[in-house]
């Protein structure tokens, strides 16, 4: 029987799709290889292995995943604070992403960005973000250079429900809104903003803050992997054509607190019950299980892929551990680009 | 079209045309525009523009390059930074200095940092320009001049052009630049006047002028302050004092050694900025030179710059804030005394 979720109205459980094998498969990956890493991070932090802090994506797996799979290598995504899902699912590769958070000069930003600044332009990442809704005019300004210039390349701007109350989310809807502009406003929505339950914060539904500006809104289930590839899907064949910017809301939950450590002043701000009901629905054993089920993959095919993902964090680990410190004079360089263009002298 | 920068001192020549500052600045967008067709203009009323730098580009290039935005600062000085990473050029008018402030996350936080923080995957080639400063009883929301806090921001080039001249040749320069570049135009000064060649040119970033040769005491002059500074000087000329005026042009960067080698020679310095005394980019010249060139002075240095107060409407009140020619001559004089 399929269970309908009452307020998507869409069924309350992934289910296998008629893509290809592989693909159905890799989404599964994917959402491990995120999980697995995150996994690793705490543990890290735990240890005080790692500088600095971390925000960490646990339980979210299914957005990024999502959203990603629709996507095209060149397409491009701003993302958040809490933005290693969403640049794993880009392709990042794990090994500079573990060297970037350890400060190694293999990181992708030769250790001068951290967490919160993972950037690989060549993969279309251009950038976690510090700032509570820093990356949402950046998202849809690089929708505007690629309209202007005439490419049909689209892209994702990630944000949280607490982002969907600062101003630039607005004026940027309303700005992708009236240039038509190749955009898609992905809030996923895990019912916290900081410790603060995000209901108390936020009037209305987060979906139809685009309907005033002509901008549809989709509701899913943000621990529905299919769910969110399907809205993706749908989103980025409008953004393609020239329809405009489509906003979806994920409805999701984080395992794991606002920042690792939080429990040193953050007291319980979460029922127990609501996060194990939320665990209760792991949107990777979901996935998997429908997978099984439909026979798009075996329990020993998805146990392998665990296993391997598992082994490549620990390589990451290894690598960034290996990967030498930078150079203190590095701090130095990199401010200012050197090359003009243009012909006039 | 090649040319090479020219002292704005000089004679004008046959191609050169009594032209304004903000038609000077047109005439540097429009080369910069014509040279590379992924520049593009926004801002608010850029079409018809207030203070008239964008006025009629868009006959000649299009709605599609010269936009119109919404008034929504901080989301079209953000969007720049992913339309530059895009592949545009993009260049902000922002109308009015003040209004930096509204949009300071996407400057301060964005455009300024992501090419560092990246570890330099990327070229932000985008220009951020306003009018900017005292215009006359703006009142404190339209008269504030942000050089110097964006000074401390790493990651912003800064312009503040103060003739007609300089104004068309560090547009050119600041556009051409892969890096975001803050072009402020002083907006005392738009309406002034002086001869521009109608050829492009361009004057590059960093590089200061010698307004004024002198051999008693160097003034360095920012922004509006600079036309104060000469009138200041021609005067004392009939005195029997030379005094040496300076426009970095630039301050980030700043000619370091160009003000250097003028002090090592006059041994006195004076420093007059368009803005707030604390802190100001005089404060940090003057601390400059304290450093790296003590040995030269023969004299205290001076800063002549606003009252700490913000900028009040009433005209006699907004003169006392403001720097006036006397307090320029009492401080030359001070270092002399």
């Amino acid at each position: 029987m399929t269970v309908v979720d009452t307020e998507t109205g869409r069924p309350a459980n992934p289910t296998a799709t008629a893509w290809p094998v592989a693909e159905q498969q890799h989404m599964l990956r994917m959402m491990i290889r995120i999980r697995r890493f995150e996994e690793r991070l705490a543990a890290l932090f735990k240890r005080g292995e790692l500088p600095g802090f971390v925000h960490l994506y646990l339980g979210e797996e299914a957005v990024a995943v999502g959203v990603c799979s629709a996507l095209r290598a060149d397409d491009r995504i701003t993302s958040t604070h809490r933005g290693h899902g969403h640049v794993i699912a880009k392709g990042a590769s794990t090994d500079r992403m573990m060297a970037e958070l350890f400060g190694r000069v293999d990181g992708y930003c030769r250790g001068k960005g951290g967490s919160m600044h993972i950037v690989d332009f060549s993969l279309g990442i251009m950038g976690t973000n510090g700032i509570v809704g820093g990356g949402i005019p950046i998202g849809t300004g690089s929708a505007w250079g690629d309209k202007h210039l005439g490419r049909d390349n689209v892209t994702v701007v990630f944000f949280g429900d607490g982002a969907s109350n600062q101003g630039v989310f607005f004026e940027s809807m309303n700005l992708a809104a009236i240039w038509k502009l190749p955009v898609i406003f992905v809030c996923e929505n895990n019912g916290y903003t900081e410790w603060t339950p995000t209901e108390k914060l936020t009037a209305g539904r987060i979906v139809d803050r685009g309907s005033p500006m002509g901008i549809p809104g989709d509701l899913v289930d943000g621990n529905d992997v299919v769910a969110v590839r399907e809205a993706t899907d749908k989103a980025v064949a409008r953004a393609r054509t020239g329809q405009g910017p489509t906003l979806i809301e994920a409805r999701t939950y984080r395992w794991h607190g606002h920042n690792e450590g939080e429990e040193a002043f953050a007291g319980a701000y979460r029922p127990q019950q609501e996060q194990d009901d939320w665990r209760g629905r792991d949107p990777i054993a979901a996935y998997g299980h429908a997978l099984v089920q439909a026979g798009v993959i075996t329990q020993p095919e998805w146990d392998e892929i665990d296993l391997a993902e598992t082994a490549a964090v620990e390589a990451s680990v290894v690598f960034a551990q290996q990967s030498p410190l930078p150079d203190p004079e590095e701090a130095l360089d990199h401010l200012f680009a050197t090359t003009s263009t243009g012909d006039l002298r | 079209m090649t040319m090479t920068a020219q002292s704005s001192t000089s004679e004008p020549t046959a191609t050169q045309r009594p032209t304004y500052f903000v038609n000077a600045m047109k005439e540097g967008l429009h080369a910069a525009m014509s040279e590379d067709d992924r520049v593009v203009v926004i801002g608010e009323d850029v079409d018809r523009s207030v203070i008239g730098a964008t006025r009629g580009l868009i006959d000649d290039f299009g709605p599609m390059r010269v936009r119109n935005t919404p008034i929504s600062e901080a989301t079209f000085v953000g969007a720049c930074v992913g339309a530059a990473a895009a592949g545009l050029r993009p260049v902000v008018d922002l109308m009015v200095g003040s209004f930096f402030y509204v949009a300071m996350d996407q400057l301060a936080d964005q455009a300024a940092k992501l090419r560092y923080m990246s570890g330099g995957q990327v070229a932000l080639p985008i220009v951020y320009f306003a009018a900017t400063g005292p215009s006359g009883s703006g009142a404190a929301q339209h008269s504030e001049n942000l050089h110097p806090m964006l000074m401390n921001v790493a990651g912003l080039k800064i312009v503040m052009p103060s003739t007609p001249y300089d104004a068309k040749g560090l547009m050119i320069s600041a556009i051409r630049d892969p890096n975001p570049v803050v072009y402020l135009q002083d907006f005392v000064l738009g309406g002034t006047k002086s001869h521009v060649p109608e050829d492009a040119y361009a004057i590059p970033l960093g590089v200061g002028d010698v307004k004024k040769p002198g051999t008693d005491v160097t003034v360095v002059a920012i922004g509006a302050t600079v036309p104060k500074a000469l009138r200041v000087a021609k005067a004392l000329e009939k005195e029997g004092i030379s005094v040496e005026v300076i426009d970095p042009r630039t301050l980030v960067p700043l000619d370091e050694d160009l003000i250097l080698s003028s002090v090592a020679r006059t041994g006195r310095l004076v420093v007059t900025d368009s803005a707030r005394l604390t802190c100001s980019a005089a404060s940090e010249i003057v601390a400059m030179v304290a450093q790296s060139g003590f040995g030269t002075l023969k004299a205290a240095p001076q800063r002549v710059a606003w009252e700490n107060v913000p900028v009040p409407f009433s005209p006699p009140l907004e003169k006392r804030v403001l720097v006036q020619d006397d307090d320029i001559r009492r401080a030359i004089l001070a270092t002399l005394a």
